[in-house]
Order: structure tokens, then C-alpha cells, then sequence
């Protein structure tokens, strides 16, 4: 919370500098006001930026070190024979201490070092604020009495402004770039270790998924196997039937809703179908674990049929119902998209609505709806929530849709919750399957908005 | 005269063929349609579905079984040295004083594993309760007192009828349990009421303790964070690609990327929070913080193209209109352009931030998915939001957390509708059509 009063002391030492900027313009020229290069208010700004910018950027370049600072500090400050031990073990430690300086107790042993720890790292923090608060108000102070030196009747202080904060605007719009980095970086550089302990073929190509590892070194039989294949599997047929339910579903809807239903059926019918889209993934979750699977499974228990409480029948389907408006409403778009005079040639030969819909209107709109069914695919592999409360946990290579099959990201979920050992290829696996999954997503969707502009292109 | 004939009973007998397949075609046609109106009646029966079996699953849990007792603030029991100080108070045994108070309601139980069924007629929290009441009021110590307190979950269950009696006595309620419970109903102890606890309290193993109110103010810190970071980072992404950027290969790299963004599974957003933000800046674990951030990296590609695409509809003669009389680029498009597009970009961030508040998978990888009691108080304390507050409770096998469940889906819906809703009145009210 004390952050934040250093946040907002920059704040208001900015305002105050635009307050006295725009002052001091006006006193320079004895308030005429048109004998300044610029307004006043630019000046002020041109004070405020000054003084708030590199206050900014230091506060939040300290936001972002402190902690890993502080405990490395701490870390050094241990006694010897605890900064000897294993990695693994010295992260649970620096966690304990990190937990009990928050004031949440998870264990209940105490060792006096921890506790000094915990309280060292309390102090650090609370001169890191001080001291934080000191260097960022002084930057301001000195940034604004060096501004505000600047400030004469000629200068172009509309131009400065105006210059800086176009800087600002590229900056942010790197953003995206740096997300994109971020995703590649993070997610490669973990997979590369886990490829160092277990082959990337045998990730690939193996047939085998159980991630469990031999917690102690002399344990038997647990070393663990890492073949991605099952997974896959299971992840295109959950894909493939939410699919089934979807493109049908989604693609009929919108021919009816382009070509047949009246305007006032669309303006209500659309936004109600949209709603499927708002509604938020862990709520097809629970409906697909609660109500879905107990009624496919009690319908295959009627006639006889043995079905798994988690198959992947009753998870490709809610995902499917998921999927219906993103392939309707794109579906949409590319059918109006359509020129009129294709339509009307068609009708005015004889056919019927339906035989130019089929013969002239889906050929001509093929490949868009091809590009929003890839984007429906590309949503499918990623979708987690639906998959996390309905599909299974254990990997099976079948083809059956009625059995328990796991995917990517249900794995990636269960391999990551709870306590981590950065260096166990367990964890690691988990940022594998992650390329996997970005890579898969990447290329579907670099193939469907290929596609899609290049039909938009045809008749644009 | 004889070739004419032959055309005409050529073409007569065309126009046969095409009738005789007219009455097919028209099948056809009305065969298509027919389809058409299943699927978007299929979609719509499947929303209906949904949202009745969610609501159907979750209206009983705005009520709460309650049993009254009569409670003996026994100075004994609370205070038995009479010094009227805080800290004793607060060590009293009101366990104790509950457990007594339904002896007392039922003397003849004997046994001693029966005593222990008796004793979960009341929920854990009911000791709480009393204990809160004391010290607020210390001067009701020694007095007897008639109270409301939550039931456990059994009985809960049992009153909304979600438990069947048969299989009830079967498994977790015995007969004699079930005896105890008419009794109580028949004297009019056992009641209904308006379930508090699930809008002020925090999660809690115990169901008729458990509230949303701490995973709805967790929710709020990360949506106040992502949208501090979001939106002016994505206006002024979209002000900068819209309106100053040169086009050349830069902008064309930026465009693809953003658009690819918009499309990458969010549980990759959780991989790079916990990769980049936790692992790499040591940023706390389970923050609104980090979830915000992770948050605001997903939602910035949709705020862009909604912001990009409202900056695009704002006619250009309002820019040469600026321009010409003497405005700079930038003054033309902070004091003309962006209060006109203001509208749709609002649109844009309220449906991109109904977005984030749905989203969970995300959260799961940077730790928000603990069990936290306390209410969080600022940005940096340990913290979880409603919907990996739902996944949580979906996840418990009490039935009791079944209604709770949907409650809290009921809740989260309700939420989204108006943020929806919201996109939808400033689009009407200020969207101007050029």
C-alpha cells in the first residue's frame, strides 16, 4: 500500500508541475499570452511530463525488481548450512519465509532463522519503500526544477509535447510485439530445458502420457513417460465432435439468418445467439460436468451402452454449443459479404433460394466459412475450462468417444496447480505441451486469416 | 408452320420436366428452410437449457436453513473468572455453549456417537456467531438468549429436498437424525431464511458458510488493474496504428501480431504470467496484481481492433476540417477524432473486460486458485476471482456447494449482462452512423 502513496506523490507532484508551468508561461510574457510559441497549457504539460515520466519509469522498473532483489538478499543473509542445500529444497524455504513475512501462516514449524529471515525481509521492504519514496520524489523535484528552467516565450513546447507523447503512443503499440516475444521466449526456453531431460522424439512420437516422477531417487518403476500422442488424439476428437455440433448448427443458423429470416426475427435472434459467446467458459464447465455427462451417460446406461461419467461425447459437445457463434456470426459476415448480383442472377435464371444458396452463395463464400471453421478449430484446441471440468484426467489412446480421453491444456492445468519444482521435467512438460498448443493455435489461425482476407480481397 | 409445332411440343415438353421436378424442388426448398430453423432453434433450446438448468440448480441457494436455540451465555463457559477483558471472551468455549444448548433441546440422547450426530444438527459456524455477538456486546453474558443459527449442510440439503429421504437415511443421515430434524420443523425451529453468508462472506470447507464476497472483491482488484493497464495502452496502440503510423513493414509486423493475439488459447496468456511475471520477476503468486496484468495482456488485442475500428469510422472531413484551420495532427485527433470514436471504444473495453471477468484458465497458472478465507484488501494480498471461485466449488463433492455453484454462476451472469448490457446503451446512445 505504500507504493501506492509513492504512485500517487508522482501523480500529484506532476499536477502540481503542470499547474506551475502553465503559471510560469504566462508570468514570462506578463499575461500576453500571444506572444508565447504555444499555449500555456502545453507548457504545463511539458513540466508534467518532465517531472512524471522518469519518476514513472523508475518506480516501475523498481516494482518489477524488488521482490527478486530482496530475496536474493535474504537469501544470501542465511546461514550457511541452509544456503548449502538443494535448489528445490531452498525455494521451498525462501517460500516459508516469504509466506510468513506476508503474515499467512502455511507451516507450522518456526525455526528462529526462518523467522529472522521472514523479518529481515519485512525490514528490507520497508526501507525499500523509504528508499524508493526518496530517490522518485527527488527525480521529480529535480526534473522539474530543470523544466521548468526551460520555459521561455519562444520555446516550442506544443512541438516537445506533442513529440513525447507520439514516443509514448509507439511505445505502447510495441506492446503487442513484446507480448508475442514474451509468449515464445517463456514458453521455448522451458520446453528446451525439458527437452534437454527427455527426448523430443520420444515427446513426439510417444504413445505413452503418465507424468508422474519418482519423488525419492531410489523409487522404482516412476520415471515417468512423455509421449504427447494420446494427448493429441484426444484433443482433435474433442476438437472433431465439437465441431460435428458446431459447423452444422452455426452454418445453418446463419444462412437462415442472412438469406431467409425477416429483419426483425435477425435483431433479436442475433444478439441472443451472441450470448452463447459472453457466456464464460467455467460455466459451460460446470454444465457440461453437472448436467451434460450424467444425462449422456444415464441415456448409454438406457440402452445398454457403458459410458464414462467424463467421456469425451459429453465435453465435445458443450464445447461445440460453445463454438456455434463464433462459426455462425463469421459464417454471417462472409454470406452478406456475397455480391447481391450473384443472387439475383441465379433466381432470375428459376432456381429456388435453396439452390442458389447451395449452388452459388456457399461456393462463392466457401472460403470464408472455411477460415471462421479453422478459427472454430483453433478456439476448440485451446478451450481449457469445458475440457478441465468434464473431459478426463488420465490418457487414453482410443478412438472412442464414449471412454475418458485428455488434452492438451487439461494436462497443462493439472501439471501446473499446486507446488512446483522448476526443475522436475513434470513442470516442465507442462510448457511443452504449451508450444505444442501455440504452435497448433498459431498456424490455424495464420491459415485462417490467409484465408479469409484473401476471399475479402475478391470482392472488395 | 410444322417446325414451330415441333418447337413448342419441344419446349412443351420442357416445360413438363420442369414442372414435374418443380414440385420436388420446392420439397427441396422448404426442406432447407426447415433446417435452418432447427439449427438456430437447436442453439437457442441449447442457451434455454443451460440457463435453466443453472437457475434451476442455484435459486435455493439465496435461502439457508436456520434452527433456533436457545442460548445460555454461560459466564462458566466464556468468562468464568468474571474479567469482563476482550482477549478471554474471544477463548470462550461457545462450541460448547451451542453443543449444550441442543442437549437441552433433546435430553434424551444418550449415546455418545448420537450426542455427535446431534451436535452437527448446527453448523461449525454457529460458535462464531455467538462469539461475535458476545464481543460486540459483552452484557448478554449470562443471559439466555433466542437465536438463529445456520444448520449444517445435511440438513440444508435435506429441507430444499435435495437429499432424498430414502437414500438419506441410507448414507450421511440416520434415522434418528432425521427423527430429531421433524421434531425440530414441528416446533417450529427449523426456517428458511434470506442466506446472507453467500453475499458478505469469504470461501469457506464448510457450505452454509461459504460466500462470493471475497472472490467478488479479488474480481474487482483485477479488473480495476487490467483495466488501468488496458485500456489507455490499447487507445493509444490503436490512436498510434490508426492515425500516425507510417505504413511500412514495422506497422504490418504490429497489425499481425495483434490480430494473432486476439486469437492465442488464453491458458497461453497463463504460461507466459507464470514464466515471465512469477518465475522471472518474482512478482507475488495468487495476486490481483499479476492476474491483472495477465488479464490486460489478453484483453489488449480486442480493445485495439474494437478502438481501431471505431477511430476508422470517424469520417475524414472532420480531420481536414481540423486541419485546415490550423490544428497540429495531434491536436486534430485529441480534440476532434477521439471524443467521436470515444463511444465505440468504451464499447469495445466493456465487452473486452466482460471477457477477462469470465476468464479462468489464465488464473489457474499464476496461483489464484488457492483457498482463501480472508477478504483481500488491496492489489498484492493473496486473492481469487468469482470464476475460479465457481471452478473451485465445482470441484467439491458436498452437494451442498452444488447450489452454491450456480449461485455464483447466477451471480457472474448477472454481472456480464449488465457489462453487456452497458456496451450496448453507450453503442445506441452515442454511436453516431456517418
Amino acid at each position: 500500500m505504500n507504493h501506492m502513496a509513492v504512485f500517487i506523490a508522482v501523480i500529484g507532484l506532476s499536477a502540481f508541475g503542470f499547474y506551475i508551468g502553465r503559471s510560469r508561461s504566462i508570468k514570462t510574457v506578463d499575461g500576453e499570452i500571444r506572444k508565447l510559441n504555444s499555449m500555456p497549457g502545453y507548457y504545463g504539460m511539458f513540466v508534467a511530463l518532465w517531472c512524471g515520466l522518469p519518476a514513472l519509469a523508475i518506480f516501475s522498473l523498481w516494482m518489477v525488481f524488488e521482490s527478486s532483489v530482496i530475496m536474493s538478499l535474504v537469501a544470501s543473509g542465511l546461514p550457511p548450512d541452509i544456503q548449502s542445500l538443494p535448489k528445490e529444497q531452498l525455494s521451498l524455504i525462501m517460500n516459508d519465509i516469504r509466506n510468513i513475512a506476508d503474515g499467512i501462516a502455511v507451516s507450522e514449524k518456526r525455526d528462529i532463522y526462518l523467522l529472522s529471515a521472514a523479518e529481515h525481509v519485512n525490514r528490507l521492504k520497508f526501507t525499500g519503500v523509504l528508499a524508493l519514496g526518496v530517490l522518485v520524489v527527488s527525480v521529480c523535484t529535480t526534473c522539474l526544477s530543470l523544466s521548468m528552467k526551460h520555459i521561455k516565450p519562444n520555446m516550442r513546447a506544443r512541438v516537445n509535447v506533442e513529440k513525447t507523447i507520439q514516443a509514448l503512443m509507439i511505445l505502447c503499440s510495441t506492446i503487442a510485439i513484446f507480448t508475442t516475444i514474451g509468449i515464445v521466449l517463456s514458453v521455448l526456453f522451458e520446453a528446451i530445458r525439458f527437452f534437454q531431460q527427455v527426448a523430443f522424439t520420444d515427446f513426439i512420437f510417444g504413445l505413452h502420457w503418465s507424468p508422474q516422477m519418482a519423488i525419492r531417487a531410489d523409487q522404482v518403476g516412476a520415471a515417468g513417460s512423455f509421449g504427447m500422442i494420446p494427448l493429441l488424439t484426444g484433443t482433435l476428437m474433442i476438437s472433431a465432435i465439437a465441431m460435428l455440433v458446431a459447423v452444422p448448427v452455426g452454418l445453418m443458423s446463419a444462412i437462415y439468418m442472412s438469406e431467409y429470416a425477416a429483419d426483425k426475427v435477425r435483431t433479436v435472434v442475433k444478439p441472443v445467439l451472441e450470448i452463447l459467446a459472453g457466456i464464460p467458459t467455467v460455466v459451460y464447465g460446470f454444465f457440461a460436468a453437472l448436467t451434460v455427462a450424467p444425462f449422456i451417460k444415464d441415456l448409454g446406461g438406457n440402452v445398454g451402452l457403458d459410458i464414462s461419467s467424463e467421456s469425451a461425447l459429453a465435453a465435445g459437445m458443450v464445447m461445440g454449443i460453445m463454438i456455434i457463434p463464433f462459426v455462425s456470426s463469421l459464417s454471417d459476415d462472409v454470406i452478406n459479404a456475397v455480391p447481391q448480383s450473384l443472387r439475383d442472377a441465379s433466381l432470375g435464371v428459376g432456381a429456388t433460394q435453396s439452390e442458389t444458396i447451395i449452388r452459388v452463395v456457399l461456393p462463392a463464400a466457401l472460403p470464408g466459412i472455411v477460415g471462421s471453421i479453422l478459427l472454430g478449430v483453433s478456439r476448440a484446441v485451446g478451450e481449457t475450462m469445458i475440457v478441465v471440468m468434464a473431459a478426463g484426467l488420465t490418457a487414453n489412446l482410443t478412438a472412442n468417444p464414449l471412454q475418458a480421453v485428455t488434452t492438451f491444456t487439461v494436462q497443462i492445468v493439472t501439471l501446473l496447480i499446486g507446488d512446483q519444482e522448476f526443475d522436475s521435467p513434470k513442470t516442465l512438460a507442462a510448457f511443452a505441451l504449451g508450444l505444442v498448443l501455440f504452435v497448433m493455435t498459431l498456424i490455424l489461425n495464420i491459415v485462417a486469416l490467409y484465408v479469409v482476407r484473401k476471399y475479402r480481397e475478391q470482392y472488395e | 408452320m410444322n417446325r414451330t409445332g415441333l418447337q413448342t411440343k419441344e419446349s412443351n415438353a420442357r416445360l413438363n420436366l420442369i414442372k414435374a421436378g418443380l414440385k420436388k424442388r420446392y420439397f427441396k426448398e422448404r426442406v432447407f428452410r426447415f433446417f435452418g430453423m432447427v439449427a438456430i432453434l437447436t442453439a437457442l433450446a441449447m442457451l434455454a437449457i443451460l440457463f435453466v438448468s443453472i437457475t434451476g440448480k442455484g435459486y435455493t441457494a439465496f435461502e439457508q436453513t436456520f434452527v433456533r436455540l436457545d442460548i445460555t451465555f454461560d459466564t462458566e463457559m466464556i468468562d468464568p473468572e468474571n474479567t469482563g477483558a476482550k482477549d478471554v471472551h474471544s477463548k470462550g468455549d461457545y462450541g460448547g455453549i451451542v453443543k449444550k444448548s441442543l442437549r437441552q433441546m433433546f435430553p434424551d440422547v444418550k449415546d455418545r456417537r448420537q450426542k455427535r450426530d446431534l451436535y452437527s444438527l448446527a453448523s461449525s459456524g454457529a460458535a462464531f456467531q455467538l462469539r461475535k455477538m458476545v464481543l460486540s456486546d459483552p452484557s448478554i453474558i449470562g443471559t439466555t438468549q433466542t437465536i438463529w443459527v445456520p444448520t449444517d449442510d445435511d440438513v440444508d440439503m435435506l429441507m430444499k429436498g435435495h437429499i432424498k429421504v430414502e437414500s438419506g437415511v441410507s448414507g450421511r443421515i440416520k434415522p434418528y437424525k432425521l427423527e430429531w430434524i421433524h421434531s425440530l420443523k414441528d416446533r417450529g425451529a427449523l426456517e428458511k431464511r434470506f442466506n446472507r453468508a453467500l453475499f458478505t462472506s469469504g470461501d469457506s470447507r464448510e457450505p452454509e458458510l461459504a460466500g462470493i464476497w471475497g472472490a467478488v472483491v479479488g474480481s474487482l482488484y483485477t479488473m480495476m488493474v487490467t483495466l488501468l493497464l488496458s485500456f489507455p495502452l490499447g487507445v493509444a496502440t490503436a490512436v498510434y496504428l490508426e492515425e500516425f503510423a507510417p505504413q511500412n513493414m514495422w506497422t504490418d509486423i504490429i497489425e499481425v501480431n495483434i490480430n494473432n493475439l486476439a486469437a492465442v488459447p488464453s491458458i497461453v496468456f497463463g504460461l507466459l504470467g507464470l514464466a515471465v511475471f512469477l518465475n522471472f520477476f518474482g512478482l507475488p503468486r495468487s495476486a490481483p496484481m499479476v492476474g491483472g496484468l495477465v488479464l490486460s495482456l489478453m484483453t489488449l488485442p480486442t480493445i485495439i481492433i474494437a478502438s481501431r475500428a471505431s477511430l476508422k469510422s470517424v469520417p475524414p472531413s472532420i480531420r481536414e476540417g481540423a486541419l485546415g484551420v490550423g490544428a497540429s495532427k495531434m491536436q486534430a485527433v485529441t480534440h476532434h477524432v477521439l471524443p467521436l470514436a470515444m463511444p465505440g471504444m468504451l464499447t469495445g473495453t466493456i465487452i473486452g473486460m466482460a471477457r477477462a471477468l469470465g476468464e479462468t484458465a489464465p488464473l489457474l497458472m499464476i496461483g489464484m486458485v488457492a483457498f482463501i478465507v480472508d477478504i483481500p484488501t488491496g492489489i498484492f494480498d493473496i486473492a481469487t476471482v468469482l470464476p475460479v471461485q465457481i471452478y473451485l466449488w465445482a470441484d467439491s463433492p458436498e452437494r451442498a456447494f452444488v447450489e452454491r455453484t450456480s449461485a455464483a454462476i447466477i451471480m457472474l451472469l448477472a454481472f456480464l449482462l449488465l457489462m453487456n448490457a452497458a456496451a450496448v446503451v453507450l453503442r445506441n446512445k452515442f454511436e453516431k452512423r456517418w
